[in-house]
């Protein structure tokens, strides 16, 4: 990291606009909190005063339930909104509703939003830090962030590595995030998956778009599967899941083409047998738990550094 | 009647008449006066040294939102936008509430007009409430004052009612206006590429509005019938007109002053006021509108003014309503192009004057004696700074605000008078 660094984001909207530095001291916060949750009594009272919003408009456990116990395992006051309790139902906007929280005085927003830049245009309403837990099809900072962590904590590096994400590019706003940051921190990302869900432009990023599943997985230090929806908004995607499942997904053979201690990763929820076949999910190459784990304490990191203790 | 004007030592460019020089020019009664007429003694002078002296400018393609949407603009409000940019007339797309589609809004427009600072040329709509299936009365919608037709906004789906739609207007010399945008694709929010996979944003291909284009040229090449296209984005779209004109295919095009300007980097930071459709594309789309403007590919500049208020647009950007207001960054927008060497000045004035007038049939585009003095006063070296207070559109929808102020040149030319019917409907404060 450069001498002098700082961290300098008043809030998270993506990983976009993270720096190798930054990806790198996020990280290393996570690992000093990891411990914390391993403690009988996992509490510390780091954030002691402080308002935490989770304010939901998409169903979500994990993330949700992630920084929820995150914030409470620093000893912040947290709330949560969803969709179906807000006032949205009533109609009221965005910014309205953003504005009404912000005169509650809340010092973190974290919001999950169906539409794109949501978290974006929140961060102009309000006082408070916002934290994107997740827009539309556009990024996932803090899931980008633990599918690092993990990676980190088993290859012991970020650089250098053959990153295969397989499956619908995108709609997937975890495999956006993947895709920053992992070419940020110097690795390299194959991608496959079907014609209709590769988005346009990756190559411009620096991803390569792969025609075979072997070209992706072929020598990967990392194998990260997405999970499947077979249509959106009527747009016919996909033939079925069976066929999906025979073409795209990730079976012990597909698995066998990488590394022999290749990492096998999932966001969740997992369409066992679709996308991931259950022996490779629950094989011991997988470290899809090890997500979960560290998702909490990324988490925590994040409600840290964003409440200015950087 | 105004007073008569006498408008000195201006640089009068008419290219109807191919006059380019520095000359005094005329107004009494309404009218361009004969240069040999006597000046009267109560002339009022404008002085318009270092200007130029352009026919008044027309904007083929504009959204008012009277009736129906008054709080977003109205036919008073929208018209003195129009001046405030140099316009001295205005072509208003149907899609009102009610839509445009009866004798009774086209009456109730016009009569809403008598006393506006533009001249207001009604276009009706294509099929009834413009749903695509059965046709308007082009006949009564012609005879009360309608100029054309067009479903813009929503394309016309059907093939054979697109083809009746030409053979029909045929007879009651009624122009066509397409929206061409195939809707199965486009149901985007902005242009697809990088951008809109960098901002997770559903995207609108190329393809959907060229697939749409091509089949109202070939609707019109079979036909024999005449066809305009609305704001051309894409190059795929330009190729498919150029070509069809020179197979002498009955097509004219317009583009928008943001397709030669912008591009879908302007979305970055989920920037509603750079939504629209259909939506701005890449560099390389910009440069091949440039190129169908510097090859006379596109007859005429229109700006598509589609004013929004903050309720449709301070919202996320998948909710946000299509369209920018236009009607007073065209002008200086497009005297960059003649900076810029892609026009010259004569092409400019054909372009914003001339052609629109031409196509729509309508008086205007020249400075003949005689004409009705419909003039424009340029400045084309003056520099500003867009700001909210400035705008005169009732909305202030614009990804031109502030230009300059952020970094971006700021805008050059605008109009310090505008002149409709020998009436100073705009001059520069």
């Amino acid at each position: 990291m450069a001498t002098g660094y700082f961290f300098s984001h008043r809030h998270i909207l993506d990983i976009e606009h993270l720096s190798a530095d930054d990806i790198d001291y996020i990280i290393t916060t996570a690992e000093s909190f990891k411990e914390i949750s391993a403690r009988p009594i996992k509490k510390v009272p780091t954030l002691r005063g402080n308002t935490i919003i989770n304010l939901f408009f998409e169903p979500s456990t994990r993330t949700r339930l992630s920084f929820e116990i995150a914030a409470k395992r620093m000893s912040a006051d947290t709330f949560n909104i969803s969709a179906s309790t807000s006032s949205a139902t009533k109609g009221e906007t965005l910014i309205d509703t953003a504005r009404n929280i912000s005169a509650m005085n809340p010092d973190i927003i974290i919001l999950r939003h169906s539409f794109s830049g949501a978290p974006h245009m929140l961060s102009q309403y309000v006082d408070a830090a916002v934290i994107n837990a997740g827009d539309g099809t556009h990024e996932h900072p803090s899931q980008g962030l633990l599918d690092m962590m993990t990676v980190r904590e088993h290859k012991k590096k970020l650089h250098s590595l053959k990153i295969a994400i397989i499956g619908d590019i995108l709609h997937s706003r975890v495999a956006h995030s993947d895709i920053l940051g992992f070419l940020r921190m110097g690795s390299e990302v194959f991608v496959y998956g079907p014609g209709t869900l590769i988005p346009p432009g990756l190559e411009e990023l620096g991803v390569t778009v792969c025609s075979s599943m072997k070209e992706a997985v072929q020598d990967a230090d990392v194998v990260m599967t997405l999970r499947i929806q077979k249509e959106r908004q009527n747009d016919p995607l996909l033939p079925s899941f069976r066929e999906y499942a025979s073409k795209y997904g990730v079976t012990a053979e597909v698995a066998s083409w990488a590394r022999p201690d290749a990492l096998i990763m999932h966001p969740g929820p997992i369409n066992r047998g679709v996308e991931l076949m259950p022996d490779v999910a629950d094989g011991t190459q997988s470290v899809i738990l090890d997500q979960v784990t560290n998702g909490v304490a990324v988490r925590m990191a994040l409600l840290y550094l964003v409440s200015g203790n950087s | 009647m105004p007073a008569p004007l006498l408008i000195k030592n201006g640089r009068i460019i008419d290219p109807a008449n191919s006059f380019d020089d520095v000359r005094d020019l005329l107004i009494v009664d309404g009218r361009i006066a004969d240069p040999a007429t006597n000046i009267p003694s109560d002339v009022q002078e404008v002085d318009a040294s270092g200007c130029w002296v352009i026919p008044g400018l027309i904007d083929m393609h504009v959204h008012l939102r009277e009736p129906g949407e008054e709080y977003k603009e109205d036919i008073l409000s929208g018209t003195k936008a129009a001046a405030a940019g140099g316009f001295t007339a205005v072509a208003c797309m149907p899609n009102t509430k009610p839509v445009n589609d009866s004798r009774a809004v086209t009456s109730l427009i016009l009569s809403q007009a008598t006393h506006a600072d533009a001249r207001v040329y009604p276009v009706a709509a294509i099929s009834k409430n413009s749903q695509g299936s059965a046709l308007t009365e082009f006949g009564e919608l012609r005879a009360t004052g309608a100029v054309a037709v067009s479903d813009d906004g929503l394309p016309v789906r059907d093939s054979q009612l697109m083809r009746r739609a030409l053979e029909y207007a045929d007879d009651h010399d009624l122009l066509v206006i397409s929206h061409s945008e195939e809707p199965s694709l486009s149901n985007g929010v902005m242009n697809e590429g990088i951008v809109s996979t960098r901002l997770g944003l559903k995207g609108i291909p190329n393809a959907a509005e060229s697939i749409m284009v091509y089949r109202d040229i070939a609707l019109a090449e079979c036909l024999g019938k005449r066809i305009h296209i609305a704001h051309v984005s894409t190059a795929m779209s330009t190729d498919l007109i150029r070509s069809a004109k020179a197979r002498g295919v009955r097509v004219t095009a317009e583009t928008a002053p943001h397709y030669f300007t912008l591009t879908d980097e302007a979305v970055v930071g989920y920037n509603t006021n750079a939504k629209m459709n259909p939506p701005l594309r890449t560099e390389q789309d910009r440069q091949a509108i440039r190129q169908g403007l510097a090859d006379g590919t596109f007859d005429a500049i229109a700006t598509d003014h589609a004013p929004h208020s903050i309720l449709e647009k301070e919202v996320e950007f998948d909710r946000a309503m299509n369209g920018i207001i236009g009607l007073e960054t065209s002008l200086p927008l497009s005297l960059a192009l003649v900076r810029e060497g892609v026009l010259d000045e004569n092409k400019l004035v054909e372009l914003l004057s001339v052609n629109p007038a031409r196509i729509l049939g309508v008086e205007g585009g020249t400075l003949s004696a005689g004409a009705r003095a419909d003039v424009t006063i340029v400045n084309p070296d003056l520099q500003y700074t867009y700001t909210e207070e400035q705008v005169v559109s009732k909305s202030k929808n614009s990804p031109f605000l502030d230009v300059g102020a952020t970094g971006r040149s700021s805008l050059q030319g605008r109009a310090v008078y505008t002149i409709m019917g020998g009436r100073i409907t705009h001059r520069l404060a």
